[in-house]
């Protein structure tokens, strides 16, 4: 809802404002103007350069960035300020909201003191005046009992309390100006859409304005009055949310709003089932509170969970954080130890171990969620992937090794010449067919893909989601597909099950329960994730 | 070299130019080395016979053989005092020696001296004679060999146990770890000092019995450090990718682990090797080290204490000590400068700003 801007005085202005590593230009000439009472949002892509312009606007950027151009804050111009005159602007003029709430709040300090210290940074209040009003904006942001949150530790906090705290935090000295980069990234679809609209309520309440950083369109169209499109630096379009996402004039805005994946996976041939897995369940014992004190219950991360998969199927598994899907994963992979049965072909996992459970390792793979960690940054490519080839495989003479590595990176739609090459050359979907190629390498029949995508930019995203569905086509793979993004499970799964707090609240055929959602937790996540 | 640098992954090529951007530990480094491979030569360069000779129109090799003193015209059958007047009279009226720089070999007794021991420095003994009458900088020469390479075989059995043990123990976790970690700790509280000084009561502790009653207690200090970076790594995704993959555990352990875990490593074995030296020169200074006559620096440091009329001995001893662990430390630096990423961007970033200033 766009707000009626109609007295509308510039916050914010940029002009003309070029970043610099190094002498690389990394934001060229971007100009924009917050104005008070609505939210601007900067889209793009990783790289694009959005949280680099923002961080500049308020001279966060390490000491080998070089800035140029403008940069006023209503009547300051913040490129004649002394080094000390920026501590009055940021954390008090200006608010900021950092992506990673599990990392930006300090561990070793209550919540209360977090709050206190700006507050007696910029406003001089200590003590008792300082608490009241901790407390007092803990309400503001909606935490729940605020009188016991003032002490406690971040670590007791969930990821969306910790957000609020942030929130609290940066609202905490009246800012005329809030910055919030990618402020529900690391968040739960569901929590997301709550932290949003405290801050539209909180903006609408205070009459600040927002420069709002996101690469997710869908979150951008419903919480921000005007958008900016970055790509690689330079501003592609910029304009009220309705002109942009209507009728879009830059190419590069064009591609972004159809990067949605779409498409249906190959319907699988054969129904005898590949893979089954009986009453499989995983527990993690919980620490003793004290030496003579009872052991506490174990933690079922995984209730007792049936599933099948067909040669060729995808059953992918949806499901926010700490709803078991890795775990279940991990629990098929026997990556981690589980109860209940678990069969592949003619082999009953779960009864073996050592060698023999090794022998059989090749034939159900794993793809991980993290493209920069799932690759050893020692080892070249080639290494890489023929590793598992050369242990499963002794037999093999180096030059059928060679031919099936090249073979296998032209299959992923890599050149063979990538083979040489170290991970750190690579782009984050580049890493990512890299991964696919080092599990498809041995001829597995499960493939086994923990949020292969969400690391990734949307339009890269749609590029390995049709090179999944071929390779499933061509090799008859059956995947295991973990996602919490319900477009991505939308183009890729058959069949999807919904996990929440380690049990399946609902499974079925993938297009049935998107459409007709029975369990409400189901309704939620659809609702949150704005599929069309 | 070309072929050597394209062999080696890009983090290992960064660090290498780390390194050698760091002026003071490549100098040190330079330095070192050149002063550990000239002390591989000692018997070349000091010692009590002549590398090689010609007598009456014959070849002698002193430095290899031991020749009777009747070859050269003495009158018992005994090994050859090669610095007796006599012998070196007959020698160059027969022939010819060629002498190492310094004709003295570090247990060489001068019996020539025309002062009392300790003789000050002049030019028959460079940095002067000890309370016995033997050549300071034989000594010296020596004795820095004996002690790094006593650091080196410590170091590098240190390094294989710790690494081992600490592996284990980390990669494995659970009981394993709980059972390892207690027992290591009892270990790690067995007085070694104590142990060294029963020792020398009823055994001579030589260069390898010390060295093995270290190297019991050496390799403690590297375990919480490797446990600690296995106990990261086993969880880091590549690993777990390897264990889907079906590797077994030694081959994650070496492959994909192992290279984690030895950056700590490495940057804590300068220090260890200083400590070595320390530890050494400690033992020979209270007297339950090497045995008498061994070239060493902590008794040279012992005699300066007990000659103070004799500063040479003592400041000998202590500009010895002082520069080698120095150039060591420095070494030290350097490497953990070069394994640390965010120091070397600290040190890039002032120059850059001056640049675009």
């Amino acid at each position: 809802m766009p707000n009626p801007a109609t007295n509308a005085r510039p916050l914010l202005r940029l002009n003309e404002f070029t970043v610099a590593f190094d002498g690389k230009v990394v934001v060229d000439r971007l100009s924009l103007i917050v104005n008070a009472g609505e939210t601007l949002a900067i889209v793009g892509e990783s790289g694009s350069g959005k949280s680099v312009s923002a961080l500049g606007a308020i001279d966060l950027l390490p000491s080998n960035a070089t800035v140029s151009g403008e940069r006023w804050l209503e009547e300051t111009n913040l490129d004649q300020l002394a080094k000390g005159d920026w501590n009055s602007v940021r954390g008090n003029r200006v608010g900021f909201i950092f992506q990673e709430p599990m990392t930006s709040l300090n561990p070793l300090h209550r919540i209360g003191k977090q709050i206190g210290e700006t507050l007696r940074l910029h406003q001089g209040l200590s003590g008792q005046a300082a608490r009241t009003r901790a407390k007092a904006l803990l309400e503001q942001v909606k935490l729940p009992r605020p009188d016991e949150l003032l002490d406690a530790w971040p670590h007791q906090l969930s990821g969306g309390q910790r957000q609020r705290v942030m929130i609290a935090m940066a609202i905490a000295n009246n800012p005329a100006l809030l910055i919030a980069d990618e402020p529900t990234t690391a968040l739960d679809v569901t929590v997301q859409q709550d932290i949003l609209a405290l801050l539209k309520e909180l903006r609408d309440h205070y009459g600040m304005g927002v420069l709002f950083i996101s690469h997710d369109l869908n979150l951008v169209r419903r919480h921000a009055d005007r958008v900016c499109v970055m790509y690689q630096g330079k501003v592609q379009e910029a304009g009220s949310i309705a002109d942009v996402f209507h009728n879009p004039q830059s190419d590069y805005t064009k591609a972004l709003l159809a990067a949605e994946p779409e498409g249906r996976p190959a319907a699988p041939t054969d129904t005898t089932p590949l893979l089954t897995a009986r009453k499989l369940s995983v527990s993690f014992k919980r620490p003793k509170s004290g030496l003579f004190k009872r052991q506490p219950p174990a933690f079922e991360a995984l209730k007792a969970t049936d599933l099948s998969i067909a040669p060729g199927e995808t059953l992918g598994i949806v499901g926010e954080s700490g709803s078991g899907k890795t775990t279940l994963a991990s629990a098929i992979m026997r990556l981690v130890p589980s109860l209940g049965d678990v069969t592949l072909g003619d082999a009953t996992l779960s009864q073996l171990t050592g060698d023999a459970l090794r022998r059989q390792r090749h034939r159900l793979q794993m793809v991980f969620q993290d493209p920069y960690g799932a690759l050893s940054p020692r080892m070249p490519v080639f290494d890489i992937i023929s590793e598992g080839l050369c242990f499963h495989y002794p037999k093999l003479t180096p030059e059928e090794i060679t031919k099936r590595v090249h073979q296998t990176l032209l299959e992923v739609g890599l050149p063979e010449s990538c083979a040489a090459r170290y991970p750190h050359e690579f782009s984050g979907g580049q890493r990512q067919r890299i991964a696919v190629a080092r599990a498809i390498i041995l001829e597995p029949e499960l493939l086994v893909l923990d949020e292969p995508t969400s690391a990734l930019d949307r339009t890269v995203q749609k590029q390995l989601v049709t090179l999944l569905r071929e390779l499933q086509a061509r090799r008859q793979l059956s995947y295991l597909f973990i996602s919490h993004d319900l477009a991505v499970v939308r183009a890729m799964a058959h069949r999807v099950m919904v996990l929440k707090d380690g049990e399946v609240v609902e499974q079925g055929d993938c297009l049935e329960v998107l459409s007709t959602p029975q369990h409400s937790y189901t309704k939620a996540l659809i609702e949150a994730a704005h599929l069309h | 070299m070309l072929f050597l640098t394209s062999r080696l992954s890009p983090i290992t090529l960064r660090r290498l130019a780390a390194f050698k951007a760091n002026r003071r530990a490549r100098v040190s480094l330079w330095l070192f080395s050149v002063l550990f491979i000239t002390s591989l030569f000692a018997e070349l360069i000091a010692n009590d016979k002549p590398i090689v000779m010609q007598y009456d129109g014959q070849w002698y090799i002193p430095l290899l053989v031991d020749y009777p003193e009747t070859e050269f015209g003495g009158f018992l059958p005994t090994r050859t005092d090669y610095l007796d007047p006599f012998i070196q009279q007959q020698i160059s009226d027969n022939g010819w020696a060629l002498w190492p720089i310094i004709p003295f070999s570090y247990q060489t007794l001068d019996m020539q001296m025309t002062q009392p021991s300790p003789a000050p420095p002049d030019s028959r003994h460079w940095l002067g004679t000890d309370d016995q009458g033997r050549d300071v900088l034989a000594r010296v020469i020596y004795g820095f060999r004996l002690s790094v390479a006593f650091a080196l075989v410590l170091t590098t059995g240190s390094l294989v146990l710790g690494v081992f043990v600490g592996g284990i123990q980390g990669y494995f976790g659970g009981k394993v770890d709980l059972i390892g970690q207690r027992v290591t700790e009892i270990w790690s509280g067995l007085p070694v000092l104590f142990l060294l000084i029963i020792l020398a009561s009823f055994v001579q502790p030589g260069f390898w019995w010390l060295l093995g009653i270290m190297l019991l207690f050496s390799w403690l200090g590297l375990v919480d450090i490797v446990r600690a970076e296995f106990l990261r790594a086993r969880n880091l995704e590549y690993v777990r990718a390897a264990k889907a993959m079906g590797l077994p555990s030694r081959l994650i352990m070496w492959r994909h682990v192992l290279p984690n875990a030895m950056v700590a490593t490495l940057t804590f074995i300068p220090f260890l090797f200083t400590g070595a030296i320390g530890t050494l020169t400690a033992l020979d200074f209270l007297g339950f080290g090497l045995p008498p006559g061994a070239p060493s620096l902590g008794e040279l440091a012992a005699q300066g204490k007990n000659n103070l009329h004799a500063p040479w001995l003592g400041i000998t001893a202590f500009m010895t000590l002082a520069i080698m662990l120095s150039l060591l430390v420095f070494i030290g630096e350097g490497l953990r400068d070069a394994f640390d990423p965010r120091h070397v961007k600290q040190h890039q970033s002032p120059a850059q700003e001056t640049k675009h200033a």
